[in-house]
Parts: structure tokens; sequence; C-alpha cells
């Protein structure tokens, strides 16, 4: 090749036996030295690494698979828990307003009963105060009368004049 | 460089325009690879990895036959 | 990003500077300024590390001849201004060494004397065949690799070691800068071009990547112990590229040959023509793979130093232009310097995914061939 024929004379382009030998022998020791106690360590720490760094990735989406499905139960029993609650509310709520209800209907047949019975022990005290009231009135009133007729029939013009009075009456009718 | 070109007889000259000559030769290829590789990678983005690689080997294989001239050329420069 | 960044980089910047200045300094008085040498000197390998104007490291050298090997130190080639110019006589072979352009020589001698040529003393190119030199020394080149790989060591063994600590942890600290990319080679690169066999070739293939991108990262600190162009040698970027081929060879399976020496679904006369092209590409794809590399990241330093040798040279004109030039230099080389912490990674990436494709080709399992072509099938 022309190339090697100028390469010759010019020490640039001329491989150095010395060198060469040096740097295959200087290479080779390195190669192997750090294949055995750089590379095949490295590569295989890396490689156990990435293998670990991927199972906990899985490991990682499998407990958050699993926190998922806790707190689906979570809510499924606070749900079921909410619903006891509401009913266990209105239950008693309801048996609230019962016992509400009961006691006022009791409470009002009990006033009714109260207020119907003083009204007819009013009303007979009041019968009993009028019809005491209207005999005393008309005691009264006799006495009152047999006063006046008393008076009245004292003297005999006045006795004429009633007479009279009386007589005209009946003649009238 | 100047008092290179200026020691070296006729040879030196035609060596040193051979020289620009592979460096044009050369530049215009990897320009071309640096322009399609642009493209490409406008076209598909994802694609920005293998475009890269491939870019800078074919530049590298472009280089290097620029390379093999200016050592030719080198060589006619400094063979005594 | 680059605010935080950009003070660092100007303190680099002006550190290399400074050094490039006094080197430069002191070698306008005996000759002028030249861009293309000090690029060539600070891109190529040395035997010595130079760290500013006449001071530099010695590294040690380490000869084989046909008289057996023998060591010294770099600085024996030295003169009084630590350029390596002198000759050398070993002691125990007896040859009478010198460095030709960083390159081991025997001298000529005649009558007594050494030849001196323009550059320096001349080869004796008989006797330097006659010794059979190989050069094993320590260059700069092969301090930074050594450097480069205690550097990987520490960084990834004490990386593994957090990983043993602390099993199945998020990461801390270094572990967190290195573990995306350790994670990017696996998934971006070696998973999508091999497949399911990825696994057998990831060690070589981070080996490779990160030795490639701290390497090249490296080379970027324009001072000792960074600073040389260790991935933008050549020899270096050949063994990465054997050693990607040596592994795709050995991989390789009865569905690869088949689709190099008779693709399947292509007809006889076309195929007169692949097979040779086939068989070629078996081999220019290493060789591109080493050539890109190199080339690439020696761009990277020529061009930064490039910037700077702009500087001097205008500065060998008027001293106004120097200081006008600088501005400008400086920010193409902080520009520069920005591409490079990018070409860096791009090209360690680049290998890494070529390698990987390369991989993934020789051991893909084909399901179609056989169903089409029953007689390539028979004959493999």
């Amino acid at each position: 090749m022309n190339t090697f024929l100028l390469a010759s004379d010019i020490p640039l382009v001329m491989p150095e036996f010395g060198l060469m030998i040096w740097m295959l022998i200087t290479f080779v020791i390195v190669l192997l030295l750090l294949r055995r106690y750089a590379w095949k360590p490295i590569l295989k720490m890396i490689k156990t690494r990435e293998t670990s760094i991927e199972e906990s990735l899985r490991g990682a989406e499998k407990a958050r698979d699993e926190i998922k499905e806790l707190y689906a139960n979570n809510e499924r029993i606070i749900n079921e828990a909410r619903v006891e609650r509401d009913k266990l509310i209105k239950d008693s709520n309801d048996a609230k307003e019962t016992i509400i209800s009961e006691a006022k209907t009791k409470a009002k047949t009990e006033a009714d009963r109260i207020v119907t019975s003083a009204r007819e022990t009013i009303n007979n005290e009041k019968m009993a105060a009028i019809t005491e009231l209207k005999n005393q009135v008309a005691a009264l009133s006799i006495e009152i009368a047999e006063k006046i007729l008393k008076e009245h029939l004292s003297n005999d013009e006045n006795q004429k004049a009633l007479v009279n009075n009386y007589v005209k009456d009946i003649n009238l009718n | 460089m100047t008092t290179l070109l200026l020691e070296v007889p006729v040879a030196g000259g035609i060596a040193a325009a051979g020289a620009g000559l592979a460096a044009i030769g050369a530049g215009i290829g990897i320009g071309r690879i640096g322009g399609s590789a642009v493209e490409s990678i406008a076209r598909q983005p994802e694609a920005l990895n293998d475009i890269r690689s491939n870019m800078i080997l074919a530049a590298a294989l472009v280089e290097g036959a620029a390379f093999f001239a200016m050592v030719i050329a080198l060589m006619v420069v400094l063979a005594k | 990003m680059f605010q935080r960044n950009f003070f660092p980089t100007l303190v680099f910047i002006l550190c290399l500077f400074s050094a490039n200045k006094s080197f430069s300094e002191d070698t306008i008085p005996k000759k002028p300024f030249n861009a293309g040498e000090l690029i060539l000197h600070h891109v190529q390998d040395a035997h010595s590390w130079h760290i500013t104007g006449h001071t530099s490291v010695p590294l040690p050298m380490i000869v084989k001849t046909d008289k057996g090997i023998e060591c010294f130190s770099s600085s024996v080639f030295w003169n009084k201004e630590h350029e390596p110019t002198e000759i050398y006589t070993s002691p125990s072979s007896g040859y009478d060494f010198f460095l030709n352009h960083e390159h081991l020589k025997v001298a000529k001698k005649e009558n007594g004397e050494f030849v001196k040529g323009e550059e320096g003393y001349e080869e004796d190119e008989e006797a330097t065949k006659a010794a059979k030199i190989l050069d094993l020394s320590m260059t700069k080149n092969v301090f930074s690799l050594l450097f480069g790989a205690l550097i990987m060591c520490w960084i990834f063994l004490s990386v593994a070691k957090m990983y043993k600590k602390r099993p199945g942890q998020g990461t801390k600290g270094l572990q967190s800068l290195i573990e995306p990319l350790i994670m990017f080679v696996r998934d971006d690169v070696a998973k999508p071009s091999i497949g399911k066999k990825s696994d057998k070739f990831l060690p070589f293939l981070l080996t490779v990547f990160f030795f490639i991108w701290i390497n090249n990262l490296l080379g970027m600190i324009p001072f000792m112990p960074g600073g040389a162009n260790l991935t933008g040698s050549v020899s270096i970027t050949m063994v990465l590229a054997l050693l990607t081929f040596v592994i795709t060879m050995v991989n390789t399976n009865a569905h690869y040959w088949r689709h190099v020496f008779a693709m399947p679904g292509v007809p006889i006369g076309v195929l007169i023509i692949l097979t040779p092209i086939e068989i070629l590409g078996v081999f220019i794809k290493p060789f591109v793979l080493m050539v890109r590399l190199f080339a690439n990241i020696t761009a990277g330093h020529i061009i930064a130093l490039a910037f700077f040798s702009l500087i001097f040279i205008f500065g060998e004109m008027s001293t106004g232009a120097a200081f006008g030039v600088s501005v400008v230099s400086v920010i193409f080389t902080v520009f520069m310097f920005f591409m490079e912490l990018l070409v860096a990674f791009l090209q360690a990436y680049v290998f890494t995914l070529l390698s990987a494709m390369y991989f993934g080709g020789a051991v893909e399992e084909g399901h179609h061939a056989e169903a089409h072509h029953p007689e390539t099938a028979a004959a493999h």
C-alpha cells in the first residue's frame, strides 16, 4: 500500500515495537485485573440492585394494592357502621316519638278527666250555691213580702183598695 | 501552519489542498447527517436516543474518512 | 457549567502558554521558530519528558541488543540544555548509541571520530542493523500508559470496593460518576450491538472505553504526568485494534464466514466482486479503527498547538502582532479544548461501539441463510 511506503519515512505514523509491547502487556494486565476485581463485582452488584429494585417496585405495587383493598374494606365497614348508626338513631327517634306521644295522650286524657271532674264539681257546687241562693232569696222574699204585706195591710184604706183592685181584676177577667 | 506551508515545496501545497478538499467533503457529509438527524428527531421525538447514537456513529465514520485524507496529506508534507 | 470551568481552563492554557514561550524564547536566538518542528515534537513520543525551557525529566532506557539487555538513564544523551544530542558509549556492549529523532541508533565512526551531519550525528546503518536494537525504553508514552493504567486500576478497584461495602444501596461519590458510564456501555453500546451474548464481551468493551477516555483526557493535560499523545500514537491504537480483531476472529461462527465468502441471496456474478471486498473488509475494519482514533487525537493536539504557534509566528514579525494574535489564539485554543473534551468521549464511544458491532457480527446467529441457500450451507 502506498500509505506504508510513505509511512516508513515518518515516525508519527510508524508503530513502534517497544511501545506496542508495553501497551499489550499493560492493557492485558489491566483488562484481566479489572475483569476479575472490578467489572465482574460491579456488574453483578448493579444487576443485583436492579433486580432488587424491580422486586421492591413490584412489592410496593403489591403493598399499594393491599392498601387499596384495605381502604375499600375500611370504607365498607365505615359505611356499614354509618348505616347501623342511622338505623339506631332512627329507631331511638321513633321510640322517643312514640313515648312522647303516648305520654302526651295520657297526659291529655288525664288533664281532660281532671278538667271534666273539676267542671262537674264546679257545676255541682254552682248548682248547690244557686239552689241555696234561690232558697235564701225565696225565704227572704217571702219574709219581705210578709213584712210589706203586713205593713201595707195595716190600715183599712189600703185593705179596701186592694180588695177593689182584685175585684176589678176579676171583673175584667 | 503558515510556516508549515512556506517551508515545504509544491508537494506540500498540493497536500494542503487535498486536506482542504477532504475537509469540504467531510463537512458536507456531516452537515447532511446532522440535518437529516434533526429532521427525523422533529418527526419522531420519541426515537431521539436511537437517532442520536446513529448520527454520532455515521458522523464518526465520515470523519474517519476525512482523517484518512488528512493523515495522507500530513505524510506527504512531512515525508523527507 | 462553562463559567465554572472557564477559569481553571484559562490557567491551564496559560501554563501551556508559558511553557511554550520559554521554550521558543530559548530557541529563537539559534534558529527561527519552526512551528512544524514544535508541533511534531509535542505530538511524538520521546525518551525524556520536557517540562519547561531547558528542564527535562530523564526516563529509564531499556535496550536489548545482540549483546544482551542494558538499562541506563536517557539523560546520558543530553547536552547542557537537556537536548538529546550526545553520544553514549555503552560500557557493557560497547555500542556508540545516539538518538536520531528519538530513535536509538549506532553512530557512524570514521577515523576514530563520529561523523556529524546537518542534524547531529550520522547513523551507521550496518552497525545498527547488526546490533538488532530492540528499544523497550520507558518512553514518555510508556510512562503515561503506566500512569493511566494505575489511575484506571485505582478508580475501578475503589469503585468495586464501594459496591462491596454498600451492597444494594444507591451510588455515592465516584460511584455516581462511573455507574452511568458503565450502564451506558452495557445498555447503549454492548446490548444493542451484540445482543444476548453481550455479557461475555463487556469486560473488554468497558476496559477499552475507559482506557481510551481516560488517556484522551490525560493527554489534554498540558504538563507532566499528562500531555503525552498516548491515544494519538499508532502503536497504542494498533494494539487496541489488533485486540478487537483477535477477539472478533476467535468468536466468529459459520454464519459470519458464510456472509464473508458467499453472501446469501446474492447472485454468483456479484459474489465474484463482493467476496474479495468482504474479505478485505475483515482486515480493513480494525485498520480503520486504528487510524480513526490515532488521527482524531493527533489532529486535536496538532490544531491546538498550531493555534498557539500562531502567536510565535507573528511574534517573529512584531511583538504587537503577537499580543494581538495571542488573544485570538487563546480563545480558539479554549474552544478547541472544549471540542477535544467532547472528542475524547466521542472517540472512546465510537471505538467501543464499533468494536461491539464487529463482535456482534461475529457471534450473530443466522436463521435465514440455510433456507435461502441450501448449496452454500452444504459447502460449509
